[in-house]
């Protein structure tokens, strides 16, 4: 998959050794990715310590509620160089995770459930019969790739995105964050970056990795409104008299306005025939569409964006027909919810042993690194500023490490993204799981305690 | 609890001196101290199987939740009657008993009887009036309460927007919520017919069997895991002479609606069956057929498949062992026939050995079975050679491009799905159902076919009538 892009090996190992020695008067590394650079990183970037305690949930403490073995029940699995993937690696504490992962240094490395026994040594349960393995824990996970916008983005396709198109991964943030905390009560939420073309979101609360397929479903399908249908562009149809509160607050927060001030315009949807005809084809009603054909035939030339222009136009005929019944005056709904709604990779989310990259992993693509996304701040995201790869070696070149300890990545690029995972999302994190150990356990004491009064 | 209105008229579940507080569902919590005539635990168990066979094949046909409900009505009024009014309660609950003995032993079979007896449960709860309804949900003791008036007046608009959102008519000022976590009501949650903040979600009253539902199977379903560690620790053996059998031969009946007696089609004759075969059978049946006719001959797998096709085509038994013989007389000879074939012909229609009514294969069934060198069972979706296919599919007159259509389903290894496009293609009319039983494929055809002919009649006559 990535092995035409390593190369010119030899030279860049001598730059990164001279760390050590002097510096060299050129810091720069050359663009790309290869296996000599991510041996560096994980060498000296990669945060074993700081995953291993999310991926813990509190486990690691001394609480006599703790369950040791659950960090070591984990999935772990790594996709080497030469396209080798190894399935159920597990690791029962920090030394062994960072020890596999530089030792050998996979290309990409996915997180997967935690399961009824070591997953490592699951065969040998399989034989014992009792002991069954099955996942039972997962993170509610979200993977979204901008490459399931293409009829709809015509900037770019496929892999591929640019400042016009990126915003509709800020939207899904946007829409998805705020339903997972609104209306699902759930408080710890990690969005990622994937590194090349899309978004991928971890619900981490105690009652989200409990839940089960089918109530991983109901929420999938509660957030999901795409139709796949591939014959026709409208995608999306809306019943009933008025939106769920869902998408009610979806629309009027977040899709109207980044459809109607940014997305027509960055994306010229009225400025030709064969753009605008697409749009058509989504009202179901004759008179309105020659309507509108014979306003924009003439071409022309007006002030105004003509994007903009010609949507006041469809909204203007779809809202005002009053005559026409639910079905027209919704069209504006559908044609917005078309162009900017979510789109789910669906089965990711609705089972628990689905994997997910890891954050903090390299794109092999692109260099960059998986960094979270704060959605507070996702506007702010832009992909191409991410750290990547050779700039992190740079940095290394020019001693911006630290001495070791907490803060040594501080004066990285990388350190603002290790600051948010640390304070605003692993540390609420913790201090929750910490509680509900604590409380589950006491539960627990003061039930045996009961049964043995009867 | 206020209590709003009443919904519905009595339910038709009641027994006649019922208390007008006392619902009528059992929840089964406790396994029943009753005396069982061996006889009865088999003939209950049969009926309420009907029953949820019934329902299987309703939901697989994708009626809609109204005709749900007057399908187990109906279903339930026919199978579960007692001429004893007392013994309609008796049978209810021992007849559940029973399908738990036989539905408990692999996970397959627990889903499905989860499935069929919390749909079951759905229905017969929704028939209840609204007083046995709420007795029911008393005695589930839920822990949730009812949205007192203020927190009510917080979110009405919201919950209003939900109601209208799914196109019911705005309910009135008193009815119930219950404020539920999201997971207890995972159906309503997928479908946005609930209002959820903060992790709870707003179940209406007339919403409420969602969250029964959830309860009811979570309980049925670690039953089911108990009985079944009861079963293969103690009953299996304690039990080997009196209900093992009878357990054991339950649990071999086919999951699906039942095709072994032909309802819709009543007969087919011996005559009409060369050109029936062309119009009318899926490809897998179609094959047999021709190979049957080609060679005098089918082995064991290929005649278990055709001859309980044909019965549940409505091949009477006399006519199939004529078919038969017909047959392979001509390649062993009427005695070999009548000495080593007849009996298996006989017994496909339970005339020979023991209780066992051996239902037509399921098309899960037969794509899931392996035929050998020499058999031609088997589904051909599956067990062709793509080049074979493509001929078969030539054969049948499918166009070359839903013939595409077709290869496309069957390396995605969709064959029931490719079934479907062929008939599709075949008829020129669509097949919402999806294809699951040949026979279902057969009757399906026919219904089609017949409403053509009825319609070119009509046409035939209007034409007349003008001349
Ligand atoms: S899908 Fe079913 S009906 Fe169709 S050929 Fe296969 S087994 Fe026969
Ligand atoms: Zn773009």
């Amino acid at each position: 998959m990535v092995r035409e892009e390593v190369g010119e090996i030899g030279r860049d190992d001598m730059l990164i050794d001279g760390v050590e020695t002097e510096q060299k008067p050129n810091n720069e590394v050359p663009d790309g990715f290869n296996v000599n650079y991510l041996k560096i990183y994980y060498g000296k970037f990669f945060p074993y310590a700081d995953m291993h305690k999310w991926m813990s949930y509190g486990n690691d403490g001394k609480h006599p509620g703790c369950d040791q073995s659950y960090f070591g029940r984990r999935e772990f699995s790594f996709t080497l160089d030469n396209d080798i993937y190894l399935r159920f690696q597990s690791f029962n504490n920090v030394p062994e995770l960072e020890n596999a992962i530089k030792e050998k240094c996979p290309f990409k490395i996915d997180i997967g459930p935690v399961y009824s026994v070591d997953p490592a040594k699951r065969h040998a349960y399989a034989q014992s019969g009792d002991n069954v393995f099955t996942p039972v824990e997962r993170e509610l996970i979200f993977d979204i790739d901008i490459s399931d916008y293409d009829d709809v983005r015509f900037c770019c396709s496929g892999a591929d995105v640019c400042p016009e198109c990126w915003p509709l991964m800020t939207v899904t943030i946007k829409v998805i964050d705020t339903a997972l905390r609104d209306d699902f009560g759930f408080n710890h939420i990690l969005w990622v970056y994937s590194g090349r073309r899309g978004v991928h979101c971890w619900v981490c609360d105690g009652k989200a990795r409990r839940m089960t397929n089918e109530q991983r479903a109901a929420i999938t399908e509660y957030l999901h409104v795409h139709k796949g249908n591939e014959n026709s562009l409208k995608k999306v149809t809306l019943v009933g008299q008025s939106l769920h509160p869902f998408l009610g607050r979806s629309y009027t927060e977040v899709l109207k306005d980044f459809f109607e001030e940014k997305f027509i315009s960055s994306q010229n949807l009225f400025s030709d025939e064969e753009r605008y005809e697409k749009i058509l084809e989504m009202i179901p009603d004759e008179s309105i569409t020659s309507e509108l054909r014979g306003k924009w035939q003439d071409n022309k030339r007006v002030r105004d964006d003509i994007n903009v222009v010609r949507w006041s136009h469809v909204k203007h005929l779809l809202q005002s027909s009053k005559h026409k019944g639910q079905g027209i005056r919704k069209c504006v709904e559908e044609i917005v919810f078309t162009f900017t709604y979510p789109r789910l990779d669906l089965e990711v989310s609705k089972h628990m042993n689905h994997l997910l990259k890891a954050p903090f992993c390299i794109h092999p693509k692109t260099g960059r690194v998986c960094v979270p996304i704060d959605p507070k701040h996702c506007e702010e995201f832009d992909p191409s500023g991410v750290p990547t790869l050779s700039k992190l070696l740079e940095e290394l070149n020019m001693g911006a490490l630290g001495t070791g300890g907490e803060d040594e990545l501080d004066n990285t690029s990388l350190g603002e993204s290790i600051r948010y995972f640390r304070t605003s999302f692993l540390q609420p994190l913790l201090k929750s799981c910490k509680e509900e150990i604590e409380s589950s356990y006491t539960a627990k004491i003061q039930q045996s305690k009961n049964s043995l009064n009867w | 609890m206020e209590i709003v209105g009443s919904r519905r008229k009595n339910s038709s579940f009641s027994s006649a001196d019922d208390a007008a507080v006392v619902s009528t569902i059992p929840l089964y919590r406790s396994a029943p101290e009753l005396e069982v005539r061996l006889d009865d635990f088999e003939l209950y168990a049969i009926h309420r199987l009907r029953v949820l066979k019934g329902i299987s094949d309703g939901l697989s046909r994708g009626k809609k939740p109204n005709e749900m409900e007057n399908l187990t009505k109906e279903l339930w009024k026919v199978n579960m009657r007692n001429s004893e009014a007392s013994e309609v309660a008796n049978k209810d609950i021992i007849s559940h008993y029973v399908l738990r003995l036989v539905y408990c032993r692999e996970e397959e079979l627990r889903k499905w009887f989860l499935s069929m007896e919390t749909t079951l449960f759905r229905y017969r709860f929704q028939l209840e009036t609204t007083d046995a309804q709420r007795a029911l949900l008393k005695e589930f003791d839920l822990p949730y309460k009812a949205v007192s008036n203020a927190e009510y007046e917080s979110v009405k608009e919201k919950l209003n927007q939900v109601v209208r959102s799914i196109g019911q008519p705005l309910s009135s000022a008193d009815t119930i919520y219950y404020k539920v976590p999201f997971e207890q009501v995972p159906d309503l949650v997928a479908t946005r017919r609930v209002f959820i903040f903060k992790g709870y979600a707003y179940v209406a009253m007339n919403q409420v069997v969602s969250l029964l539902m959830t309860q009811y199977r979570s309980h049925l379903s670690k039953a089911l895991v108990l009985t079944n560690r009861k079963w293969t620790s103690m009953i299996l053996e304690q039990e080997k002479d009196r209900l093992t059998p009878i357990v054991e031969a339950l649990s071999t009946s086919y999951l699906g609606p039942d095709y072994s007696q032909p309802r819709e089609y009543g007969e087919i004759s011996l005559k009409d069956i060369d050109q029936v075969a062309k119009s009318s059978f899926p490809l897998c049946m179609r094959h047999l057929f021709e190979k049957l006719r080609e060679d005098h001959h089918l082995k064991h797998g290929g005649r278990m498949q055709l001859g309980l096709f044909l019965k549940g085509v409505g091949l009477k038994l006399d006519d199939a062992l004529a078919f038969w013989k017909a047959e392979f007389s001509r390649k062993v000879g009427a005695e070999r026939f009548d000495k080593e074939y007849a009996y298996g012909i006989r017994h496909n229609y339970g005339k020979e050995g023991k209780r066992t009514d051996y239902t037509p294969y399921s098309c899960q069934k037969i794509i899931s079975s392996t035929p050998g060198v020499g058999d031609h069972h088997g589904c051909p979706y599956r067990h062709f050679s793509e080049e074979n296919l493509r001929a078969a599919l030539d054969k049948m007159g499918v166009g070359n491009r839903a013939v595409q259509d077709v290869m496309d389903k069957v390396r995605n290894r969709h064959y029931q799905l490719a079934c479907t496009l062929t008939f599709e293609a075949i008829h020129g009319a669509s097949c919402d159902a999806g294809i699951n039983h040949p026979n279902q494929y057969y009757n399906d055809s026919k219904n089609i076919l017949e409403s053509r002919v009825r319609a070119t009649r009509m046409v035939d006559t209007l034409m007349y009538a003008e001349v």
